[in-house]
């Protein structure tokens, strides 16, 4: 569903990805690792559409179509979810505001009307169930005030509400703890489906443990050196980065 | 629709309002005490009352315009000013909503103002489209019943002049300022409330009911009084896009509040803002004030404003019954190029009086926006508290905010808190909600939205949704 070739992506005049190619099919989880600087969250951000990304050459492509030709909001509405690794304050909206107002924006997208309350509210419901989470969540400005683990969950559970064709999630393991980690994961998980693919950008191994990836790549100074089943994460948690890095440098 | 289409077609109305034809009760332009005599004479007022607006002329002609303010005008002449004009005839207007511009019309729609309110709104001839006089009656008596009194100040110095020469300047003194003296000279309408002792008003009080009455005036003169353990609350204005002639507004407005009364006056102000070189807008001169007379007594004053070329606006409470308690809710709108000078005045006198000040000023394109607030603490006001939140949002890289707290502490058992932060929207958050799919111009309003929340909850319900669809108005095409 998603095709990504021979990406060169810049920032401020600079030369982050250097040829990144990779290919996700329907039901397939990849995981994106690799050091620090390596360009991992400009992939996700470049397909997401965040300002400051520059493409210089390559193409990205999803069900055929030309993402980097569409607004960030019609990647959304097309099924391209990001879940951040610094989930954005935004006081005074209340949490359930923007899940309703997400929901529907993509709803109209695809022509439906706009979600019924009691449907609306029991969906909600069963979701902040399956991310342990308090429904006083949904009262709370979003984000505002959370803690990491909690702005975390709150980024799957809008993943569990919109439904996504493509979720991507940058770093969603990051300042969590093992419980915290293994709800995180859990939420993932449930999203795995045959008509879902799922791409995790993370540095460590240990996410990998809970959410079993079909294919690693190892990114190395912008293009993807190395890529693997799940067993090369557990190499890499063993020996770390620096034999892919003169792998790919001989 | 582009901010720009809306304000031309705002000014294309805007000079559809003119009316050539000069009517035979309509005074010529200048000031002096001939002209006074002619409106005190026009509204069939006692002699007192020309006495009166004489001295405040007297007073007026001896004061300079303030020059304090951040704001930019060229100098007004007060002569070129016609100070009475008759209220305009029925067959002058539209006759129906076919003959209003659709565009107007379409922006009441989106800022969902009912149909019949429409008509009025647009100057259509509203007798002849809207039922208003069944509406009007039955409100009437369900008020005479209540003996709360609601009608325009002319109508009150006529029927009930013992109430005004107890109250009328006592709060805002004649010579209380250039544009007080100003208006007190010349004022020609505005609304009188009274509610006597222990009477909560059966219902909001909103100029909305006294359209078909009078035009918004000029020079407005509006004075509620809540005699003890009395409650009314007051909406001013609407947030349609208001037709009007007059390009220099300098309202006063004084509120009474007696033991144990409650006034809450909101206002949503939506005038014409001029031309994107800021030509042709409204100028807002404006004193409001209220007087916490009684102990335990309580204002409320909460305001939207995002009309006008330029606002100049402090609505005031001054604290002097024991325990009295002064609140100021506001947010504030500029973009293109309009300048706003707003604020508000905390004179805490009694003991144990308390304040509570809540600003939020969103200013784009390429609008200036300053915020001016005095916290007043004499040395009797024991224990008296204060606390100031004082909020800005820039949107783009052309517009300024500016905060000026002020503060004068006459006694140590006070608590002053005061709190202020200027963020610019961010490029962050509206990612955040467009890359969850939602479109920038939503984000935007949702952002801002969520900014103005504290104040917006102060708004009576119908108001509050009003005010949030005026703001996306008001900042469309505001961004990008």
């Amino acid at each position: 569903m998603l095709e990504v070739k021979d990406l060169h992506v810049e920032v401020e005049g600079q030369a982050i990805l250097k040829g990144l190619s990779l290919s996700i099919k329907a039901g397939e989880v990849h995981a994106i690792m690799g050091p620090n600087g390596a360009g991992k969250s400009t992939l996700s951000a470049v397909i997401a559409g965040k300002d400051g990304y520059e493409v210089t050459r390559g193409s990205i492509t999803f069900e055929g179509k030309d993402v980097l030709e569409m607004e960030i909001e019609e990647r959304a509405q097309a099924g391209l979810l990001l879940g951040f690794q610094y989930p954005v304050e935004i006081p005074g909206v209340k949490n359930i505001y923007l899940l309703k107002a997400a929901l529907n924006a993509q709803r109209k997208a695809r022509g439906e009307e706009e979600v019924p309350a009691p449907e609306f509210m029991k969906l909600i419901k069963d979701k902040l169930g399956e991310m342990k989470m308090d429904a006083s969540f949904l009262q709370r400005a979003v984000n505002e005030g959370f803690s990491g683990g909690e702005k975390k969950r709150n980024e799957i559970l809008q993943m569990l509400v919109l439904q996504p064709k493509l979720a991507m999630l940058d770093e969603i393991d990051s300042g969590l703890d093992i419980d915290a980690m293994k709800v995180v994961a859990d939420g993932v998980n449930s999203l795995r489906a045959a008509d879902r693919g799922i791409l995790l950008v993370t540095h460590y191994q240990r996410l990998l443990d809970y959410i079993v990836p079909d294919q690693v790549h190892v990114l190395v100074d912008g293009r993807i050196a190395k890529s693997g089943d799940a067993e090369l994460a557990k190499q890499l948690e063993s020996r770390g980065y620096d034999w892919v890095v003169e792998e790919s440098a001989a | 629709m582009a901010t720009e289409e809306m304000e031309q077609l705002v000014r294309r109305d805007y000079k559809e309002g003119f009316v050539t034809d000069i009517e035979s009760d309509t005074l010529p332009p200048g000031l002096d005490e001939s002209t006074i005599a002619f409106i005190s004479n026009k509204k069939g007022e006692p002699e007192w009352m020309l006495e009166w607006r004489l001295d405040a002329y007297r007073q007026w002609l001896k004061m300079t315009p303030p020059s304090w303010a951040h704001l930019d005008y060229p100098p007004i002449d007060y002569q070129a000013i016609s100070y009475f004009s008759a209220p305009k005839r029925p067959e002058d207007r539209p006759q129906s909503l076919d003959e209003v511009d659709p565009k107007l019309l379409e922006t009441y729609e989106k800022l969902g103002i009912p149909l019949h309110e429409r008509a009025a709104l647009a100057g259509v001839a509203v007798d002849a489209v809207f039922d208003s006089v069944s509406v009007t009656t039955t409100f009437k008596e369900k008020l005479g019943e209540a003996g709360v009194i609601f009608c325009s100040i002319s109508e009150a110095i006529r029927d009930h002049p013992e109430l005004i020469k107890q109250y009328l300047g006592t709060v805002v003194p004649v010579a209380d300022n250039y544009f007080a003296a100003l208006n007190s000279a010349v004022f020609t309408d505005g609304s009188f409330v009274f509610v006597p002792e222990g009477v909560t008003c059966p219902m909001e009080l909103s100029t909305y009911f006294r359209i078909n009455a009078a035009n918004t005036g000029q020079f407005e003169r509006t004075l509620i009084i809540c005699e003890s353990r009395a409650q009314v609350s007051y909406l001013e204005g609407c947030t349609a896009p208001m037709r009007d002639e007059n390009q220099l507004h300098a309202a006063v407005v004084e509120l009474v509040a007696l033991d144990d009364a409650y006034i809450k006056y909101s206002t949503v102000q939506n005038w014409y803002p001029g031309d994107e070189d800021g030509k042709g807008g409204i100028y807002n001169f404006v004193t409001k004030r209220g007087d916490c007379r009684g102990a335990r007594s309580r204002i409320s004053w909460t305001q939207v404003e995002t009309g006008s070329a330029i606002t100049w606006k402090y609505p005031s409470c001054i604290l002097r019954g024991r325990d009295s308690i002064g609140e100021f809710y506001s947010v504030a709108v500029t973009n293109g190029r309009q300048q706003a000078d707003t604020g508000t005045k905390m004179i805490h006198i009694g003991e144990g009086t308390r304040s509570y000040i809540v600003s939020k000023g969103i200013s784009a394109g390429k609008s200036n926006q300053s915020y001016r607030g005095l916290v007043k603490i004499g040395p009797r006001a024991k224990g008296a508290r204060n606390f100031t939140q004082c909020d800005s949002l820039l949107i783009g890289d052309k517009c300024g905010a500016h905060t000026f707290p002020y503060q004068e502490i006459g006694n140590s058992t006070a608590t002053i808190e005061h709190e202020a932060t200027t963020s610019k929207i961010g490029e962050d958050q509206l990612f955040y909600c467009q890359s969850r799919g939602i479109s920038e111009e939503d984000a935007v309003s949702m952002i801002v939205n969520g900014f103005c929340k504290d104040v917006f909850q102060e708004l009576p319900m119908e108001f509050a949704v009003e005010a949030e669809a005026l703001l996306n108005v008001t900042l469309e095409g505001a961004v990008g």
